[in-house]
């Protein structure tokens, strides 16, 4: 079973919150999975190269030409805040 | 024509009608657009499977090549200005300022959008129970699941609510509601159609493809959606045109059959139908032979590593800033960031993301990504080497037939083993496509067929005799 420091540290890192009734279930569902994907850890992996992607892609750069994007009031129409043509966050050290 | 009789069309039959001028675009989408209406105003008595419908036919080119068979989408393809949030709260309101390339490509082949199906929120989950919009019902039993995450899709094609509509699959999200919903779903070679636009999941996974009544559709709709796209630097240039299937027979067809993936975990209802099956193929001619896939059963496990590290990455930019929702209250950046993600994440989603982002952290990278990654290569292996003795490979799509409403929800790796038999083909990138090939108690039976990379059209031949000799009649789910 995952430690409760541990469920806290990767959600940290997930930027997740998870309120204190949350904690608990989370490692437990965790725990589970992560004991059922274990069992690749007895197969035999020496010297096997790892595949990030199935199908080869070569010759996939382009010519770095300009060409138009959006426009800058449509990038920012679907954000929840904006302020003088930006995104408006909350300070990150308030 | 009655409108009963045009929505009796399939797509193949609706695009020759139109061509011959014998109905037209406009009546063809009004009446679907009527039936899509209904179900959604229906509420509880309804599928549930829209989550947006088209108020009236988009201006189409009456030239183009399908001349206006309405299409179904699935949430999470951008549709510029129309509601697309890939069933998520987080991406509340979120209308997006441009399409995904191949809604584009369908429409301007003649393919309006209709409407947008429900699905499990990101595309995670087996029953479309993970989403915003509440869940699908299944139109064969209404106390069922549809299957996910393409579920609305489905649902919405088995019940003649739509011609025929767009899903994507990841570890089997095409396929397995296709196979519970007894249509057709098939998933492309990866890198064969764009992803641009599909708010993506696991990047080296998704794939887009067609969900339809049957498997000449699915070659229509597959034709208008393969190709390059300068805009997805993983896609690639179909190596030849998709043809419609004829074939009615099978002679000179090797077909092999994996013992790992059909057998322990399969419920005997489902292996009774598939054995069936490989009868009908053998009286068309072909040879059924044994093939050794010796690594899939290590795939269900290799994948939920693999597609969970993805996705806490792909769905990192979900904070609050540029999009949907944002927590209200906190004065802070991290804070904002973490409570808004924590209101807009759905349970499955949350566990997705910390189960990927514990993979990846530092001291278990090794354990868990870097042996995923090792395994997902011998499974390619296993299949390279399999595609060496015989041309296509069957197995059952999923291991039982549709399931209760909530039956899976309180155990993840329950509802993970649905894609027991579907993720094995998704980690190394090929084909496969599920058709429906009887039932078990009353409920339909899915048949996956799956073959090497870009053998597209060969796999629809074989899907299409499959087809005709089994013919599975579907009648009884459309509303």
């Amino acid at each position: 079973m995952i430690a409760r420091e541990e469920v806290l540290h990767v959600a940290r890192l997930a930027r997740l919150a998870l309120r204190e009734e949350e904690i608990e279930p989370m490692a437990a569902e965790l725990s589970a999975v992560l004991d059922h994907v274990a069992k690749i850890g007895e197969l035999d992996l020496e010297d096997v190269p790892p595949t990030s992607h199935v199908v080869e892609v070569t010759g996939a750069l382009r010519a770095d030409e300009p060409r138009p994007c959006l426009p800058r009031e449509v990038a920012l129409q679907a954000a929840p805040a904006v302020s003088d043509g930006g995104f408006l966050v909350p300070s990150p050290q308030a | 024509m009655s409108a009963g009789e045009l929505l009796g069309l399939s797509a193949v039959a609706a695009s020759e009608s139109l061509a011959a001028g014998a109905i037209s675009a406009a009546e063809l989408f009004e009446a679907y657009r009527a039936r899509a209406d209904a179900d959604r105003d229906a509420g509880e008595q309804g599928l549930n499977c829209f989550t947006w419908v088209a108020e009236e036919p988009p201006a189409g080119d009456r030239q183009a090549p399908l001349g206006g068979v309405p299409l179904a989408v699935k949430d999470l393809f951008c549709t510029e200005g129309v509601p697309s949030q890939s069933g998520s709260r987080i991406l509340e309101g979120y209308r997006p300022p441009y399409s995904a390339s191949v809604v584009s490509r369908l429409a301007a082949a003649g393919a309006p959008l209709l409407a947008k199906t429900n699905q499990d929120e990101f595309a995670m989950g087996s029953s479309n129970e993970n989403s915003a919009y509440g869940p699908v019902r299944n139109p064969w039993d209404r106390g069922r699941v549809p299957g996910g995450s393409s579920g609305g899709s489905a649902a919405a094609v088995a019940a003649g609510l739509a011609p025929w509509a767009l899903g994507t699959d990841t570890g089997g999200s095409i396929r397995q509601p296709a196979a519970l919903c007894g249509i057709v779903g098939l998933k492309p070679t990866y890198g064969s159609v764009s992803r641009y636009g599909m708010i993506a999941f696991a990047s080296s996974l998704d794939q887009a493809g067609p969900l339809t009544r049957d498997v000449r559709d699915a070659a229509l709709m597959l034709r208008h959606m393969v190709g390059r796209d300068p805009c997805d630097a993983t896609s690639l240039q179909f190596p030849h045109a998709i043809e419609l299937p004829s074939a009615e027979g099978l002679a000179g067809v090797r077909i092999g059959v994996p013992a790992e993936l059909t057998g322990e975990g399969i419920e005997e209802g489902v292996l009774s139908a598939f054995r069936e099956s490989l009868q009908r193929a053998r009286e068309l001619g072909a040879e059924v032979l044994d093939v050794a896939l010796a690594h899939a059963p290590h795939a269900l496990s290799a994948y939920y590593v693999l597609a969970p590290a993805e996705c806490s990455s792909n769905l990192a930019r979900f904070d609050g800033v540029r999009y949907g929702m944002r927590a209200e209250g906190a004065d802070e950046l991290l804070e904002m960031y973490t409570r808004t993600r924590h209101d807009g994440f759905g349970p499955e989603v949350k566990r997705r993301i910390m189960l990927g982002t514990y993979a990846l952290s530092s001291g278990y990278y090794d354990a868990y990504y870097g042996r995923a990654q090792r395994v997902r290569t011998k499974i390619a292996e296993d299949f390279r080497g399999a595609f060496e003795q015989v041309d296509f490979i069957l197995t059952p799509t999923a291991p039982t037939v549709a399931f209760a409403l909530g039956e899976k929800t309180a155990d993840p790796l329950a509802m993970y083993l649905n894609d027991y038999c579907t993720v094995p083909m998704s980690l190394a990138g090929v084909p496969a496509i599920s058709i429906p090939c009887g039932l078990s108690g009353g409920l339909p039976v899915g048949l996956q067929i799956a073959g090497p990379a870009f053998s597209e059209n060969r796999l629809l031949d074989v899907a299409h005799a499959l087809e005709l000799a089994l013919g599975f009649d579907g009648a009884s789910a459309r509303v």
